[in-house]
């Protein structure tokens, strides 16, 4: 059998495609990330909790109105997505003209209360979802058994990113996105509602971290705590990324999960810090990230 | 004159007042700063929380409740707080609880990590742990201490439990997922231990950090090792994504696992779907008998779920605890233990129990099988039990200890 670094071709092939399934997951959280904090300059810590409450959207949709993935998918980003506005127009409204520490303060605060409340009411242990039926099963692609239900994770991850991206970076709405970045005062003076566009950037940040949500529910267990396992790893992505740079947060978030990946077969006792190891050589290397700009 | 002698007498009164006070202390018997403080120490947020958490100090006052609330005269104070599995912010909490807010006795403790911190702690202070929630077996072995009793289970008991019994019918080559910290590494190498003994082979693990948020990479490594068994030498959490990973990737169909630390949380949230006919090793069952269903229907009532074996074995504890200072007549740590070791502990969680030389309290262990959907009858009907392991053969012989407190 052929072999790379003494490990079976088979079992490398196999890694580095479950490296891209969680890849697909940092892409999707570390994109919500960055167009929040390119627009809002705002360190979004509760990004985490909104993954989280995009799970158990679906859960609860299905436990008490009987609603099956497919409508999930859709009607959870949505509630997390107004929850999202809500929470701009009532607190984060008032913080842009202050240092970025406050933002990340009061996300920071805003997540532990609402991961808290979660906890109080469900425990840990987590809920079960199930996989949904057309996705079920698995296919043989020679080297690893390939349940559906991952591949799908990563199409369908893929699409919301690059259609994410071209958004922001092809169209017209997207140049008055980058114009608000850019000089909100001047667009302003241009007549482009800049107060609304930004609480609905940060909506669509936060939908976009409870589609990873929905995403992940049938992999694993829905629980509070989910958010908190992974998004100190996505801050990571971000900064090795470059902050507030949305095609670096796609490539860095699916390059990191293949590297994490891969150390989980070479030296599995390393896999939760490679990445902070790669964070911290970029940080010294450049400081701006990968594909971040020296501002 | 009168005023000196008024004066005089006051002067006098004062000066005896302190002695006075001081001989009224002992009539509460010997109970230090006059009050018995029982700390819990647990995860009280993290992935550990359902095994312990509120739900151990809901047992503990319970424990309390039905002790009488007093003891020799003294009040019975109950303090909690969370370790966040971290054993220095554990040690420090219960170095600060033994020095300035006069708790006599920590319990629960679960992690082994902060089980070994906090024990070392209570030998420092002369204080006692009476730890339930931890499961290695180094709290008996290199870490045991004359103020540090094991009280529910261990790495040991699961592996002899679980592990003989898988190797018996046929499942003899294994593969081991482990949680990489202590207790992880004493899980996997006592089960490593037992199915070598018993005649099966360990052909490969893997370590994965606490915690981990994904399992698939891990269990692919199971997968191409060909092992009959793959043992999850992990708890809480770990162990639920491990075989909702392992049911996805189609694992379960040519090998099977074994939960090597399970608890009925765990299985309540999988479900019976994913969980069925995975064999286990456990310390408590609540619907084992009238006694345990008695202590879980109260326990219900307030937590809304069915006690764990760590929380049947905090009200345990505690009450033992309580009996003992009461016909030790002290609270001095070590008069509480040797009268535990005069015998009398047993209750409906320690049945045939007995305080070993080396601080393990041993008692029955039981070998559950998770029941079918079908099977189930109503909420909480999860286990059948295969065999009861007496006390006497489920925990290490005393024999093989490495404790250095036992004479050999």
């Amino acid at each position: 059998m052929t072999e790379i670094f003494g490990i079976p071709l088979q079992a490398f092939l196999s890694q580095l495609l479950l490296g891209l399934v969680n890849g697909s997951f940092y892409a999707m959280l570390s994109l919500g990330l960055a167009v929040i904090f390119g627009l809002l300059n705002i360190v979004n810590f509760a990004h985490g909790t909104f993954y989280m409450m995009g799970a158990f959207g679906a859960w609860l949709l299905l436990q008490y109105l009987g609603l099956n993935y497919w409508f999930a998918l859709i009607l959870s980003p949505i509630a997390v997505g107004l929850l999202g506005v809500l929470v701009e127009k009532s607190m984060l409204r008032w913080l842009y003209k202050l240092d970025h520490l406050y933002g990340l303060l009061l996300t920071f605060g805003l997540a532990l209360v609402l991961e808290g409340l979660f906890r109080q009411q469900f425990g840990v242990s987590g809920q079960p979802y199930q996989v949904p039926d057309l996705l079920r099963g698995a296919t043989n692609l020679g080297f690893m058994i390939l349940p559906n239900y991952r591949a799908w994770v990563v199409v369908a991850s893929l699409v919301v990113c690059f259609a994410t991206w071209y958004v922001i970076e092809r169209t017209k709405l997207g140049a008055y996105l980058r114009a608000g970045t850019e000089n909100p005062a001047l667009t302003q003076a241009f007549g482009v509602n800049v107060p609304r566009m930004v609480t609905l950037t940060y909506a669509f940040g936060v939908a976009l971290a409870g589609f990873a949500g929905v995403l992940a529910s049938p992999i694993i267990q829905v629980n509070p705590l989910m958010g908190n396992n992974i998004i100190i790893v996505v801050f990571a992505v971000v900064v090795i990324g470059g902050m507030g740079s949305i095609l670096g947060s796609i490539l860095t978030g699916l390059s990191l999960g293949v590297i994490e990946g891969l150390t989980k077969v070479f030296y599995p006792e390393a896999s939760s810090t490679v990445v902070f190891v790669i964070m911290a050589i970029v940080l010294l290397v450049r400081p701006a990230g990968l594909f971040g700009k020296e501002k | 004159m009168k005023r000196k002698l008024i004066s005089a007498v006051v002067a006098g009164a004062f000066a005896l007042a302190p002695v006075a006070m001081a001989q009224q202390k002992p009539a509460a018997g010997k109970i230090s700063d006059g009050v018995v403080k029982v700390g819990v120490l647990s995860d009280m947020s993290g992935l550990y929380s359902d095994l312990g958490g509120q739900g151990s100090v809901v047992a503990a006052q319970m424990a309390v409740d039905d002790f009488g609330k007093t003891v020799l005269g003294a009040k019975i104070e109950i303090v909690s707080a969370d370790h966040q599995n971290n054993a220095e912010t554990g040690a420090n909490r219960v170095r600060e609880w033994f020095d300035r807010q006069q708790v006599d006795m920590v319990t629960d403790v679960l992690n082994s990590a902060v089980g070994i911190a906090s024990g070392k702690v209570a030998n420092e202070k002369k204080k006692l742990m009476m730890n339930v929630g931890a499961a290695s077996t180094r709290l008996t072995n290199e870490d045991c201490n004359p103020h540090t009793i094991h009280y529910a289970y261990d790495t040991y008991a699961l592996a002899n439990g679980t592990g003989k019994a898988i190797v018996k019918t046929g499942g003899d080559t294994w593969f081991f997922l482990t949680a990489d910290y202590a207790f992880g590494h004493s899980l996997e190498s006592d089960t490593a231990n037992v199915v070598r003994a018993t005649g099966g082979k360990v052909v490969g693990q893997v370590r994965h950090p606490l915690n981990a948020a994904d399992f698939s990479s891990f269990l692919l490594q199971a997968q191409t090792s060909k092992a009959k068994i793959v043992g999850l030498a992990n708890a809480g959490g770990d162990t639920i994504n491990s075989i909702k990973a392992a049911n996805e990737f189609g694992i379960t169909k040519n090998q099977s696992l074994a939960g090597l630390l399970v608890f009925i949380t765990d299985i309540h949230s999988l479900g019976l779907n994913t969980a069925q006919g995975m064999l286990l090793t456990d310390g408590f069952y609540w619907d084992f008998d009238d006694k345990n269903r008695e202590f879980a229907k109260k326990f219900f009532a307030k937590m809304k779920k069915m006690p764990s074996m760590i929380h049947a074995g905090v009200y345990s504890a505690t009450m033992n605890y309580l009996k003992a200072i009461q016909a030790a007549g002290t609270d001095d740590a070590l008069a509480v233990v040797a009268q535990m070791k005069k015998g009398n502990v047993s209750d409906f969680f320690l049945r045939n129990g007995m305080l070993r030389e080396d601080n393990r309290m041993i008692h029955d262990m039981y070998l559950m099988q998770v029941k079918k959907q079908s099977e189930s009858k109503y909420p909480w009907d999860y286990y059948t039990l295969k065999a009861t392991i007496p006390a006497a053969e489920a925990f290490q012989p005393l024999s093989a200890s490495r404790c250095p407190l036992i004479k050999k």
